[in-house]
């Protein structure tokens, strides 16, 4: 069904190579998420897959057949935009039907996957109206739906809800886990939000200036991240990541350890420090720590529930040794 | 602040402006209507006395009348769909990234820069002179015989002389329209399995929508009262009057004052439904 293999891709604009040789492979049914710093590839990678831009050298094969040459429409996937990319002079029965229309399907099988996927995502009420009437959740929710009807090999999203407000986009995420599970079909979908990465993936692939730095599942990567700008980047907060003598003594280059695996007391502990800022979210409390000791970068602490500290207090901190991360000098894990 | 001060303060500063402009147009007009029921020449009698409604039967029933209509129309209307087709397709030309882009841009708008006159005259005399003009020539270079554009194809002369004149206009417009098409938009139809011929169908030319309709606005208006053109080609021979060189034609080279301004009474009276007509038009695209 949909199984897509990139075989040493690569991808140039003109002078500057965006893409260096590059190999993945997607199963059928999967769930990939592409995360990584901005202007990594992302989205460029997305559009080699999609067709919509030529790759420089490589395959790219799309269910065993090699589809490096084909257009994009014959590759049997469908995209969703950041902006939606819905057509604003047609109703939205209408964009929902264009891809549709465009394959010469049958009206009375276009009618019927139409008030199936209207019903899907509750744009049954909507269908008369112009996209500039309806809200951003709305617009995003019939571009996915003018993806669906076309029942593609491999549905590809680029960043769709990054133009939703933080309730609509715990909303949809869902949404598009539900479909995913409901169609089985393949998913790749790029994004900076580390929830989204985390909650939705089956596979995460990290990049980095266009090279894959590590796939895997959401937890493989969270507890052992191949080198140290997975460790920083999968995650949130971000791990600490703390060189020098502390390293040393834990005979590596550089020891990572994340927010939540390092223990508070007011009282004693292995390393101290005097708070600077604390965040109380409520559930958690994070502590941001200077003058530890340690380096020049604050270190982030995680403490569950409500602590009461303020800023200026002086606090020990004790990292849980079993869940250490610790890296070479090249930043590869040991 | 629109405060009851400052509001009559504005329409103080405003008067003179708006009392000149108002002067300067209903004066004109006022006598024209004035001057529509008179029987007026000034070579043979002068003013010889109120006549009704008689000059406004006389225009229209002219043998001269209706041809002058039909020559307007297929001049404004041959030029409108010269200057739309060719201004999409030169729009979508120019939006491709090529070299030079600046300065053929530049090259495509200079044609609006030329005057009326000096426009028609260059196209007669350089292009279309049956002895010496550049199409003779090349009329001779394949064998054939040349055309005498001016007087056999006189209407068609002349619609494409203002095309050429109005092709830039258009242009520009419809550029800055299709520069303002989301990328995004093309790649999803794109995506969606349409292919070239269609994505302009359904996407670019609605788009596009909004912007042909105010290049035929505002080129109707131009168009309804070209006189230079004509003027200097044909002189309004070979079946090229249209209403406003007619109405010239009588004013001046019949000396028939009266008779001319009901033909301009009737001029204004077309532009206005022209106007509502297109304005309506606009409006609905502009809601949407
Ligand atoms: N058409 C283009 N011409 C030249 N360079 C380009 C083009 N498109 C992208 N790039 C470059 O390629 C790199 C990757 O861009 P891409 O859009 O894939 O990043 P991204 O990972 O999607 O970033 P973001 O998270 O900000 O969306 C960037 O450095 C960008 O400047
Ligand atoms: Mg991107």
């Amino acid at each position: 069904m949909g199984r897509i293999t990139l075989e040493k891709v690569t991808k140039s604009f003109g002078e500057v190579n965006v893409i260096p040789p590059l190999d993945l492979e997607i199963n059928d049914g999967e769930f990939v998420v592409f995360v990584g710093p901005s202007g990594c590839g992302k989205s460029t990678l997305l559009r080699l897959i999609a067709g919509l831009e030529d790759v420089t050298s490589g395959a790219i094969s799309i269910d065993g057949t090699d589809a490096t040459g084909l257009a994009p429409a014959q590759r049997g996937l469908a995209m969703v935009f950041q902006s939606y990319a819905l057509y604003p002079h047609m109703s939205v029965r209408k964009n929902i039907a264009f891809p549709m229309k465009m394959a010469k399907i049958p009206e009375d099988e276009q009618k019927r996957r139409i008030d199936a996927a209207a019903k899907a995502l509750n744009l049954t009420d909507y269908l008369d109206r112009r996209p500039g009437q309806l809200s951003g959740g709305q617009r995003q929710r019939v571009a996915i739906g003018r993806a669906i009807v076309r029942e593609p090999q491999a549905f590809l999203f680029d960043e769709p809800l990054s133009n939703l407000d933080a309730a609509l986009r715990v909303g949809m995420r869902l949404e598009i886990m539900e479909l995913h599970e409901r169609l089985a079909t393949t998913m790749i979908y790029v994004t900076h939000d580390q929830v989204e990465a985390m909650t939705m993936a089956d596979k995460i692939v990290v990049l980095r200036a266009g090279h894959i730095e590590q796939v895997g599942s959401p937890l493989d990567l969270y507890h052992s991240p191949r080198n140290e700008f997975v460790a920083g980047f999968i995650g949130s907060p971000k791990m600490n990541l703390i060189k020098g003598e502390a390293a040393q003594s834990h005979n590596a280059a550089t020891i990572g350890v994340r927010p939540e695996h390092i223990a508070v007391s007011t009282t004693e502990g292995l390393w101290q420090g005097t708070i600077s800022v604390s965040e109380h979210l409520g559930s958690d409390t994070f502590l941001h720590v200077h003058e530890h000791g340690l380096g020049d970068e604050p270190l982030t602490v995680r403490v569950g529930g409500e602590i009461p500290v303020k800023h200026g207090d002086r606090i020990w901190m004790t990292p849980d040794q079993e869940r250490m991360h610790r890296f070479d000098k090249n930043g590869l894990r040991m | 602040m629109a405060t009851q001060h400052s509001r009559s303060a504005a329409r103080m500063m405003l008067a003179p402006a708006v009392i000149l402009l108002l002067g300067w147009m209903l004066v004109p007009l006022i006598m024209t209507l004035l001057f529509s029921f008179k029987r007026y020449l000034p070579l043979r009698g002068g003013d010889l006395g109120w006549t009704g409604f008689d000059n406004y039967v006389r225009f229209v029933t002219s043998s001269a009348f209706w041809p002058s209509v039909q020559a307007t129309l297929v001049i404004v209307l041959g030029t409108l769909l010269i200057t739309v087709v060719f201004g999409v397709l030169l729009g979508i030309l120019l939006n491709q990234p090529m070299w030079g882009q600046g300065v053929v841009r530049i090259l495509v708008i200079a044609p609006f820069f030329v005057m009326p006159t000096v426009t028609a005259l260059v196209w007669k005399n350089m292009f279309m002179d049956p002895v010496n003009g550049l199409f003779a020539h090349l009329w001779k270079f394949f064998g054939a015989a040349p055309v005498e554009w001016i007087s056999d194809a006189s209407l068609f002369s002349i619609v494409l002389i203002v095309s050429w004149q109005w092709l830039p206009f258009a242009t520009l417009i419809l550029l800055t329209a299709i520069q303002s098409l989301d990328g995004e938009q093309l790649e999803a139809s794109e995506m969606d399995g349409a292919p070239v011929l269609k994505r302009f169908y359904y996407i670019i030319l609605p788009h596009l929508g909004r912007a042909i309709t105010i290049v035929i606005l505002i080129e109707t208006i131009f168009l309804l009262s070209i006189f230079a053109e004509i003027f200097v080609t044909t002189g309004g021979a070979f079946g090229s009057r249209t209403l406003t060189y007619l109405i010239f034609q009588r004013v001046l080279e019949s000396q028939n004052v009266g008779l001319g301004s009901a033909g301009g009474v009737y001029a204004i009276i077309l532009a206005n439904i022209v106007a509502i007509f297109l304005m309506r038009i606009v409006g609905k695209n502009l809601d949407a």
